[in-house]
């Protein structure tokens, strides 16, 4: 049987893993690629790397971080931030990442995904959708949740998958940094309406909000950051917390 | 040793090199016929869609080329699949190595590609030690070779298929053991060793 995959997000700036609250305030929690590595051997099935760097320096800094994480890592990994264009994916990829995840760029120019998509194949592409539910209706942003756009969650999840998204990274602004647990509600709905992966992230603040998302949420991988940089819910034992409440995991 | 890694317009390729790299082996990445022809292994990796790579490799004979090697081969991924008879994606016929068709996983009951990590059941051969029944792999695909004779592993996905083939000098895995942490490694690690 298939497994949930248990994803830990790293956040990177300027080469060094950072953690933002609800998108502000970074703090610095150690080297990228021993993190991952920390991970890979604790049970992560899978890594993303979102770069939030914004100078042409750290994002130099990022491909060369890619390159080390691809030799170290024996699990696969995503790679985010910053890919506006055909060739920063294409040099993602060859740094050696597994996948590229779009996020605004893609909301600016949705035919990035097929251009993605086309020249490298759907399974090395996720889309990122932040989205935050305000006067009944999942608005999308942009810029790291700064701009609201006049997209919707669904329909535009559901444009990315037919222009050829692989997976959908689903943030929930609401509950982003909340700690109150996963935004299920939406995800279940997501999750039907959608015939690729998806990924949920944002609220994750104990083990039992881990099974709320894999069974209510229907998510298929969840994502979280915090929680795992200070150690305060270890891989092994959310995954065995997992098994007790039946859900398959790795 | 010698260990050529097959160099075409499939993704991916780095990661194996890596891979290999982990386990302190150096690989040609190389689409050159006497370099492929004289290395004691060879890998087959691939990602991407099986016609237009089928095509790839006839332009330049890379398909008979593989298909009459005589030392261990390893085809990974896309690789299992264009080493059998015939692609449904783009109705696509293939090298032939194994004589069975790659067929896709059927839509509405659950998500294709089958993407994550699955366990592997029924495990035999030369590339699984006893204790990877039950180990979890990673896979990314949408289409699947049914189980068969030459079947050495299983794995489940709405139907059961197979999660690697052997036959003579040819391995085959669906799976990518060069992204599936400790398991993949041992794999490949028999591998190295035949």
């Amino acid at each position: 049987m298939l497994a949930k995959r248990i994803i830990p997000c790293l956040d990177i700036r300027d080469g060094q893993t950072v953690k933002g609250i609800n998108f502000e305030n970074v703090v610095d929690v150690g080297d990228p690629v021993e993190l991952g590595a920390r991970y890979a051997r604790e049970g992560a099935d899978e890594l993303v790397y979102l770069d939030i760097t914004a100078t042409h320096e750290g994002r130099k800094l990022f491909a060369d971080l890619v390159r080390r994480i691809a030799r170290h890592l024996n699990i696969p990994f995503t790679v985010g931030g910053g890919i506006d264009r055909l060739a920063d994916a294409d040099l993602l990829l060859s740094a050696g990442a597994d996948k590229v995840s779009v996020n605004s760029s893609a909301v600016k120019d949705p035919d990035l995904i097929n251009r993605i998509a086309g020249g490298f194949g759907t399974q090395f592409l996720v889309v990122a959708i932040d989205a935050q539910w305000k006067n009944n209706r999942w608005t999308v942003f942009v810029n790291g949740g700064r701009i609201p756009t006049e997209k919707e969650l669904f329909s535009w999840a559901k444009e990315a998958q037919e222009r050829g998204a692989g997976e959908i990274l689903f943030t929930s602004m609401n509950h982003d940094g909340t700690r109150n647990g996963f935004a299920c509600e939406a995800l279940r709905e997501l999750s039907t309406q959608l015939s690729i992966p998806v990924i949920a992230s944002g609220g994750a603040g104990k083990k039992s909000h881990f099974a709320s998302v894999f069974q209510e949420g229907r998510a298929d991988a969840a994502l979280a950051a915090s929680i795992f940089h200070y150690n305060e819910i270890p891989i092994p034992d959310l995954k065995q917390y997992l098994r007790k409440q039946h859900i398959i995991v790795r | 040793m010698k260990i050529a890694v097959i160099k075409y317009n499939a993704g991916n390729i780095r990661s194996v090199d890596h891979a290999l790299g982990r386990l302190g082996v150096t690989a040609e990445i190389t689409d050159d016929p006497g370099v492929i022809e004289a290395a004691d292994k060879v890998i087959f990796p691939g990602v991407g869609e099986a016609g237009t790579t089928m095509k790839y490799l006839q332009e330049r004979g890379l398909d008979q080329l593989i298909a009459g090697l005589k030392q261990p081969v390893l085809g990974i991924c896309l690789g299992q699949q264009l080493m059998c008879r015939w692609s449904e994606e783009g109705d696509t016929p293939c090298i032939g190595i194994f004589d069975e068709p790659v067929v896709r996983f059927p839509d509405g009951q659950l998500k294709v590609p089958h993407m994550g990590w699955n366990s592997l059941e029924r495990t035999t051969g030369d590339l699984f030690a006893d204790s990877l029944n039950g180990s979890y792999v990673y896979f990314v695909h949408s289409y699947y070779v049914p189980v068969c004779r030459e079947t050495a592993a299983v794995s489940n996905y709405m139907v059961p298929f197979s999660a690697a083939l052997q036959k003579d000098n040819f391995y085959a895995t669906q799976f990518h053991p060069e992204k599936s942490g400790d398991p993949g490694e041992s794999i490949l690690s028999r591998f190295l060793k035949l």
